[in-house]
C-alpha cells in the first residue's frame, strides 16, 4: 500500500465520508431499527461518535500497511511504547467482539476447527484464527502484524494464541510475564515488569524504524490516564437512580477505551459522552424507563446476545448497571503516572481483575454491589474464559449470603453461540426477576 | 375450584385445580403432546376457565395462551412445596428432562437454586435411556437397584457414554443389578454435587417422577445425611404450586 493510496483513502475520503455520516445522523437524528420506545430512553447520541471512530480504525487498517509498521496486541497488554512510536495497533479482541455482535463469529470458529484448533480454546482465538485462515471479516480486511505483542496479564490462552500468530506471519513476538498477584504487587514484581517494558523498547525501535521518544510517551500516557479516568466517571454515573447509562450501552462504547487508549481522539469522545450522561442525570433520564431494580453483571459480554438481554431485562424493569468487565478499564486510572511512564504502566498493567486472586475479585464486586445500590447479580459462566469464570461459584453463594441479594450463573460463552440456550437463560432470568421482587 | 396451575413439562403435563383453602380438587396429568394448548383445552373441557385464575408453568407454558399468568418453575416448585409441607427446606426435583435444587426459606421464598437442563445426566432420561436399552420398565429400576446386595462402578456421567459402559459391562458378565444399583449411584452423585454447590439444609424433600423410585429415596438420603419427604404424589408439586400463586402471592 502507498502513503498516497493510505492518504486518498483513508485521510480524505474515508474520515470525510464518516465525519459527514456521523453529522447527518445528529442533524438527521432517527432511532434504530426496532428501538423499543416503551422501555428504552431514546439511544445515546455519542452512537454515532462511536461509529465514526471504529469505522475510521479499520479503514484506516485496510491502507496501513507500508505506511505505519503495524502491531496485534492483546487487550490487556501495555501499548503506550508502541503508541509513542506511532504503530497502528490492532486488538484481534476487539476484531473478535464486533465478529461476534455481527454474528460472524460461529463460521470463523468453524474455520479454526475444521484446521484441527479445539472447540474448548478461547473462542476469541478461533474467532481470530478463522479469520486470518479464510480471509473473511466484516471489515473488509485487516492488516498483517509487523510485531506481536502478548501480555500474561489477562490468562495464558494469549500466550498460545500468539505463538501461533508469530508461527503464521513470521514476525517477532514480545511476551510481558506480569506474575499473578496474590495481595499488592511486590517492588520487585514490578522491577521485574518494567525491566522488560525497557528490554522490549529496542526491538519496537527496530519494527518501527525510529527511536522512541521520552516526551511523547510521557504525552502517551498521560492521554491513556486521562482517558481511563474519564471512563471510570462515566461508569460511576451508573449509581444515580435512574441510570443513565446501562451496562449494554457500556459494553458498545467502550471500544476506544480499549484500542485508542493514549490518543487526543479518546478523550474527547468521552468528553462528550461524559457531558451527555451529566445532561441525562439532570433531566432525570435513566437508560431504562421503568428501572426498578438494578443489576451487576460479571464476565464478558455475550455479544450476539445483547439485544436480547438488554430488551428482556428492561421489559421486567432491570437495568443492568454496573459489570466488572467495563469497571476493569477504569479502576486502575490512579496508578497511571504520566511523570514515571514506564514504572506506572509496569504497575498498572500487574493489576487488571484478571491478574488479582479470586479474593479480590469477591471484595472488588462486594464493593460494587454497596456502590451502586445492587439488587442481583448476573454470573456469566464463560465456557471461553476460565480466568475469569473460576471461583464464580463460591462467589454467588457469598453475595447470597453476606449481601443478602440473589445471584445467578448462566452458563454460555461470549462469542461461540453454540453455547447459548435461549430457554434456560429466560427461565434463569426470570427466576431472579422473581426472587427480587 | 378458584385457581388452576399448570405445570407443562416437556415430558408430563400436570394440572392441579385447589378451592379457596388450598386444597386439591382436581388432578390430572398426562404424557405430553405436540399441541399443548389443545391437550390442556381437552383436560379442562368441563371446567368453566373464565372464572378461574389459571397459572402455568414449565417448558411448554409459552403455548398455553389463554393463561392468567406464568410463573418459573422454580419459584412454583418452592411454593408448592412450602404450601404441601407448611416448612422450609432443600427441595430437589428430579423430571424426565431436567432437575433442580431449591433452598426454600422457612417463610416459603427461594433462598437460592441451581438447574441441569442442558445435560440428561442427571436426569429421569439416564435411566430412562438404559431401561429401554434393557427393555425393563422404567417403573422397576429402582426395586430391581435395591434387590442387589453387589454394586457396579459406572464412571461414565454422561448419559450415552453410559449406555455403552453398561453394555460393555454386561457383556463383561457384570450382573445386571448390580450394573443398575451403580446406575442410580451414578444419578444420585451427580445430584448430590448440584445440590451441594448451594448451602442446602433439611428436610430434604423430594418432587418429580424420578422421586417414586425408591433406591433414588434412599441413595439420596445416604448421599446428603438429611431427613427426606415427599408428597403423595411428587409430580404434581409445581402445578399446585402454580395453583397457589393464583390466589395468594408469598
Ligand atoms: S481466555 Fe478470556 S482473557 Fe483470555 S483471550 Fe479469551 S476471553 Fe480474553
Amino acid at each position: 500500500m502507498s502513503l498516497f493510496e493510505y492518504i486518498l483513502n483513508y485521510k480524505i475520503f474515508g474520515a470525510t465520508y464518516f465525519k459527514l455520516q456521523k453529522i447527518k445522523e445528529q442533524i438527521f437524528f432517527k432511532y434504530p431499527k426496532s428501538w423499543n420506545t416503551d422501555i428504552f430512553a431514546p439511544p445515546l447520541k455519542i452512537g454515532s461518535y462511536t461509529k465514526e471512530l471504529i469505522s475510521s480504525h479499520y479503514l484506516e487498517g485496510r491502507f496501513v500497511k507500508g505506511v505505519k509498521p503495524v502491531a496485534w496486541v492483546t487487550s490487556g497488554a501495555p501499548v503506550e511504547i508502541l503508541k509513542a512510536l506511532g504503530f497502528y495497533i490492532l486488538y484481534p479482541e476487539n476484531h473478535g467482539a464486533l465478529c461476534g455482535a455481527k454474528k460472524v463469529a460461529v463460521d470463523l470458529c468453524v474455520e479454526a476447527e475444521k484446521r484441527g484448533y479445539s472447540i474448548d480454546i478461547c473462542s476469541y482465538s478461533r474467532t481470530d484464527f478463522g479469520s486470518i485462515f479464510s480471509g473473511k471479516t466484516p471489515v473488509g480486511k485487516l492488516p498483517k502484524p509487523d510485531l506481536l505483542l502478548t501480555c500474561s496479564n489477562i490468562c495464558q490462552t494469549v500466550l498460545y494464541w500468539y505463538q501461533v500468530l508469530s508461527h503464521y506471519f513470521k514476525v517477532p513476538l514480545l511476551i510481558i510475564d506480569t506474575p499473578f498477584l496474590y495481595e499488592k504487587a511486590k517492588d520487585y514484581e514490578i522491577e521485574y515488569v518494567k525491566k522488560q517494558l525497557e528490554d522490549s523498547i529496542p526491538i519496537c525501535e527496530k519494527v518501527a524504524k525510529k527511536n522512541l521518544n521520552f516526551k511523547k510517551l510521557k504525552k502517551v500516557v498521560k492521554l491513556s490516564k486521562e482517558a481511563t479516568e474519564l471512563w471510570f466517571e462515566i461508569i460511576k454515573t451508573a449509581k444515580n437512580k435512574p441510570s443513565p447509562i446501562s451496562v449494554f450501552d457500556q459494553f458498545i462504547h467502550m471500544a476506544p477505551i480499549v484500542e485508542m487508549r493514549g490518543e487526543e481522539k479518546t478523550v474527547k469522545f468521552y468528553n462528550i459522552l461524559l457531558n451527555e450522561l451529566k445532561d441525562r442525570i439532570s433531566n432525570g433520564i435513566g437508560a431504562v424507563k421503568n428501572e426498578k431494580k438494578r443489576v451487576l453483571w460479571d464476565n464478558l459480554p455475550i455479544w450476539y446476545k445483547i439485544k436480547f438481554f438488554s430488551e428482556f431485562l428492561a421489559e421486567n424493569g432491570v437495568a443492568v448497571v454496573a459489570s466488572t468487565y467495563t469497571n476493569a478499564w477504569g479502576e486502575l486510572c490512579s496508578l497511571i503516572d504520566p511523570d514515571r511512564p514506564i514504572e506506572s504502566v509496569s504497575k498498572t498493567y500487574l493489576h487488571p481483575i484478571l491478574n488479582r486472586s479470586t479474593k479480590d475479585k469477591l471484595y472488588t464486586i462486594f464493593n460494587m454491589i454497596d456502590e451502586f445500590s445492587i439488587d442481583g447479580v448476573i454470573l456469566h459462566s464463560d465456557r471461553s474464559c476460565k480466568p475469569y469464570s473460576i471461583g464464580q461459584i463460591d462467589q454467588r453463594k457469598k453475595f447470597i449470603e453476606k449481601k443478602q441479594i440473589p445471584a445467578i450463573l448462566i452458563e454460555s460463552d461470549h462469542n461461540d453461540s453454540r453455547a447459548f440456550s435461549d430457554e434456560q437463560i429466560k427461565n434463569r432470568l426470570l427466576t431472579l426477576i422473581e426472587m427480587m421482587e | 375450584m378458584v385457581s388452576l396451575g399448570i405445570d407443562a413439562g416437556s415430558t408430563t403435563i400436570k394440572i392441579i385445580g385447589i378451592d379457596k383453602n388450598k386444597k386439591i380438587v382436581f388432578e390430572k396429568i398426562e404424557n405430553t403432546e405436540p399441541d399443548i394448548d389443545k391437550q390442556v383445552k381437552r383436560l379442562l373441557k368441563n371446567i368453566k376457565i373464565s372464572e378461574i385464575k389459571i397459572v402455568v408453568t414449565g417448558y411448554g407454558s409459552n403455548l398455553i395462551k389463554f393463561a392468567t399468568k406464568k410463573v418459573t418453575e422454580i419459584t412454583c416448585h418452592a411454593t408448592g412445596a412450602f404450601y404441601y409441607f407448611k416448612k422450609g427446606g432443600t427441595l430437589i426435583d428430579i423430571g424426565g428432562q431436567d432437575s433442580k435444587v431449591v433452598i426454600i426459606s422457612d417463610n416459603g421464598k427461594v433462598l437460592d437454586f441451581t438447574m441441569n437442563d442442558k445435560c440428561a445426566a442427571g436426569t429421569g432420561r439416564f435411566l430412562e435411556n438404559i431401561a429401554w436399552r434393557l427393555k425393563i420398565p422404567v417403573e422397576r429400576m429402582g426395586d430391581i437397584a435395591l434387590n442387589s446386595e453387589k454394586e457396579v462402578n459406572i464412571s461414565s456421567t454422561c448419559a450415552v457414554f453410559a449406555e455403552s459402559e453398561v453394555i460393555s459391562m454386561l457383556a463383561r458378565g457384570e450382573e445386571l443389578e448390580a450394573v443398575i444399583k451403580g446406575l442410580h449411584r451414578a444419578l444420585v452423585k451427580r445430584i448430590g454435587a448440584m445440590a451441594n454447590s448451594l448451602n442446602i439444609f433439611p428436610p430434604l424433600i423430594l418432587s418429580g417422577g424420578v422421586s417414586k423410585n425408591k433406591a433414588i429415596q434412599r441413595m439420596l438420603k445416604e448421599e446428603l445425611g438429611f431427613n427426606i419427604l415427599i408428597p403423595e404424589n411428587p409430580q404434581i408439586i409445581g402445578a399446585y404450586g402454580a395453583a397457589i400463586l393464583g390466589i395468594d402471592r408469598i
